[in-house]
């Protein structure tokens, strides 16, 4: 039974109230998200200092090297942007995620119960909070090259050398594939807990009762890992890969302070973002179309891996479900032909 | 019986045993890890507390006896004042943080409530809108975003870095699946009939219901915008030093060589992340909690 009350209210439309609550969040989002993305794309098609329409100049420029006397030097750059950035990402992932597959594995072993699994994991996911400008800084200091006086990592691995008292020290900062093996070390330790965490929340999901059929059947650990959980947990990993792609290519705190000189981020860890960052934060020359270009191409890198993700996390067994009822309808439809017409 | 045997073997006697072996080689593998990930954060706290001249000579892992001195030398001396305020920088940081925090989770459940009590036209395409927007990366929209704030006049101000925080996608999507699960929408339609405005009803009844998950993304929304230093170094143009946040402070520190006292570096450095990890200790059980549901991912 319906009260008068109740029935006037259902009368009143309340839709104003809809558009009222989520107009700050449109108004914000388009003021502050999507106008500056569609003003990067202009940008993009401007020239650097006066503004104007220049078409896909930009883009030549740092594709193909194509203008001005400098476009070598932007496109070498870029390019070269583009390979740290890959060298990093990779260098970075791979150890990330055989140490956090396995520990997600071990962890949620059911046979295994190793004590302290909660403390373990706070510990895990500490470096993920730290501010990452402060680690980058914790490591130079960490990793000093100075031979009168190393930081603490060389303390530990270089010799000293009694006559003059110096250290033979190992060029962590200086050095090519030392800088960007600390830069990966750090990537590592900043996000395996983290990846960890998810994994472990993607086996927690798995049907317990595989495990243990497989267990009751006498499946090893190996065998476990390799018939079940791998299967089952690929679709989360690939999501993991993809995103893990998507922030390796925003790379910029670490390599950006990781460097010894004090105004020059270092050739050799130089990333994407930090390319586009000196662009257009350059206090006397801002290249604003260059920099435009650059984020319109690394928008549309990411958007591919986006998609990439987003095919990988869609629900197969639903599509599988959906096509199958599809032929069934089908093989109806021929079947109440051959009988013509007439529904059995 | 004996044909199962003769099928599968003799039963593993050592199977039990085997195990615990290995659980104990794993459990020493991850006190490994774990003095790995404490090692560096460690050092950085034992440093702080040494002399400079120590801490260039050997290393140690117990604390010394100087933090005194560096406390004097990092909070006096001209120098490092001049670069490395620590009080400035504890107010700045925490005036950004508070208030996009709190812009954060009050927008956030707002729009999700809105999608999620009221039947309007573009209900659907906003929702799909704000789950596309997740997707796009800051670093590839800040060319166009310094170049709209210069034009604006917005730059060396701190709405740039306060006011986006109104439209975050994940909050919005994270809070949108917790209502779903956790208000039902009888609890509006009996608010109306007592006579309570929309925006009452929202403020009253909705916001103290979802406190579970607005304090989980309170302390992430936290959690980032205190350890964000590439938004603050790119609009604070001018980087005046009165409107430098803590993080850009510490990387200040590095940037010039006039500072050679260690301690007194790792003493900043170590107040630089002291608020995260304050909290981290205490709230610790949600933030994993948190990380476990997903899509907090940077």
């Amino acid at each position: 039974m319906a009260s008068a009350a109740q029935r006037r209210i259902k009368a009143i439309s309340y839709a104003k109230y809809g558009y009222m609550f989520i107009a700050p969040f449109f108004l914000v989002y388009f003021f502050f998200q999507l106008w500056p993305l569609i003003n990067t794309f202009i940008l993009s098609f401007q020239a650097n200092k006066t503004g104007e329409f220049v078409g896909f100049d930009n883009y030549k420029t740092i594709l193909f090297a194509i203008g001005n006397r400098t476009a070598k030097n932007v496109s070498k750059n870029f390019f070269s942007a583009f390979g740290n950035t890959i060298i990093l990402w990779v260098g970075n992932f791979i150890p990330q995620i055989a140490l956090s597959l396995s520990l997600a594995v071990w962890f949620t072993d059911a046979n295994l119960k190793i004590p302290g699994t909660g403390f373990f994991k706070v510990v895990m996911y500490l470096p993920n909070i730290i501010t990452a400008a402060s680690v980058a800084v914790l490591f130079l200091q960490l990793c000093g090259e100075a031979e009168n006086a190393p930081g603490a990592i060389n303390l530990l691995l270089a010799k000293k050398d009694d006559a003059s008292q110096k250290y033979d020290t190992i060029k962590f900062i200086t050095g090519v594939w030392q800088s960007r093996g600390v830069v990966m070390f750090i990537q590592t330790w900043m996000w395996f807990g983290n990846t960890m965490i998810m994994l472990m929340s993607g086996i927690q999901g798995i049907n317990p009762s595989l495990f243990e059929a497989a267990s009751i059947d006498g499946a090893t650990s190996g065998q476990v890992f390799r018939k079940i959980t791998l299967p089952l947990l690929s679709p989360i990993l690939a999501y993991t890969l993809v995103t893990s792609m998507i922030g390796g290519l925003q790379m910029f705190d670490i390599p950006y302070l990781y460097h010894k000189d004090p105004n020059k981020v270092s050739d050799n860890l130089k990333t994407v973002a930090v390319y586009i960052y000196e662009y257009f934060h350059d206090q006397v020359d801002p290249k604003m179309g260059y920099a435009g270009a650059a984020s319109v191409i690394l928008f549309i890198v990411t958007l591919i891996l986006g998609c990439i993700a987003f095919y990988l996390t869609r629900d197969v067994d639903e599509i599988a479900k959906k096509k199958q009822r599809k032929k069934l309808a089908k093989q109806l439809k021929q079947q109440n032909k051959q009988f013509g017409g007439l529904s059995i | 019986m004996s044909n199962m045997k003769a099928t599968y073997g003799e039963p593993k006697d050592n199977y039990t045993a085997s195990l615990k072996m290995k659980s104990y080689i794993l459990l020493g593998w991850m006190i490994i890890l774990t003095i790995i990930c404490l090692l560096p954060i460690y050092i950085l706290i034992v440093n702080a507390t040494r002399e400079s001249t120590a801490i260039a000579n050997s290393l140690s892992f117990l604390p010394g006896g100087n933090l005194g001195k560096n406390i004097d030398k990092l909070f006096k001396d001209v120098n490092y004042n001049t670069v490395y305020n620590v009080w400035i920088g504890y107010r700045n940081s925490f005036f950004i943080t508070g208030f996009s925090t709190v812009f954060t989770v009050f927008f956030s459940a707002m729009t999700a409530y809105g999608i999620h009590v009221y039947d309007f036209k573009i209900k659907e395409i906003s929702y799909t809108v704000i789950l596309l927007v997740m997707m796009v990366p800051m670093q590839v929209t800040s060319a166009g975003f310094v170049a709209f704030m210069l034009k604006l006049g917005l730059t060396d101000t701190y709405w740039p870095l306060t006011l986006p925080a109104i439209a975050a996608p994940a909050v919005v999507y994270f809070m949108r699946s917790y209502m779903k699960s956790s208000f039902p929408l009888d609890i509006v339609e009996a608010a109306r009939i007592d006579g309570c405005t929309e925006f009452r009803t929202f403020v009253s009844i909705a916001i103290p219901m979802m406190k579970p998950a607005i304090a989980v993304q309170a302390i992430f929304a936290f959690i980032a915008s205190w350890n964000n230093f590439y938004t603050p170094n790119m609009i604070l143009i001018s980087s005046k030093f009165d409107q430098k946040t803590l993080p850009m402070m510490a990387s200040a520190i590095q940037a010039s060589d006039k500072f050679t006292d260690y301690g007194a570096i790792y003493l900043a450095l170590t107040l630089s992340i002291l608020p995260i990890v304050i909290i981290y200790v205490a709230l610790s059980r949600f933030i994993i909690a948190g990380v476990a549901l997903g899509g907090v991912k940077e």
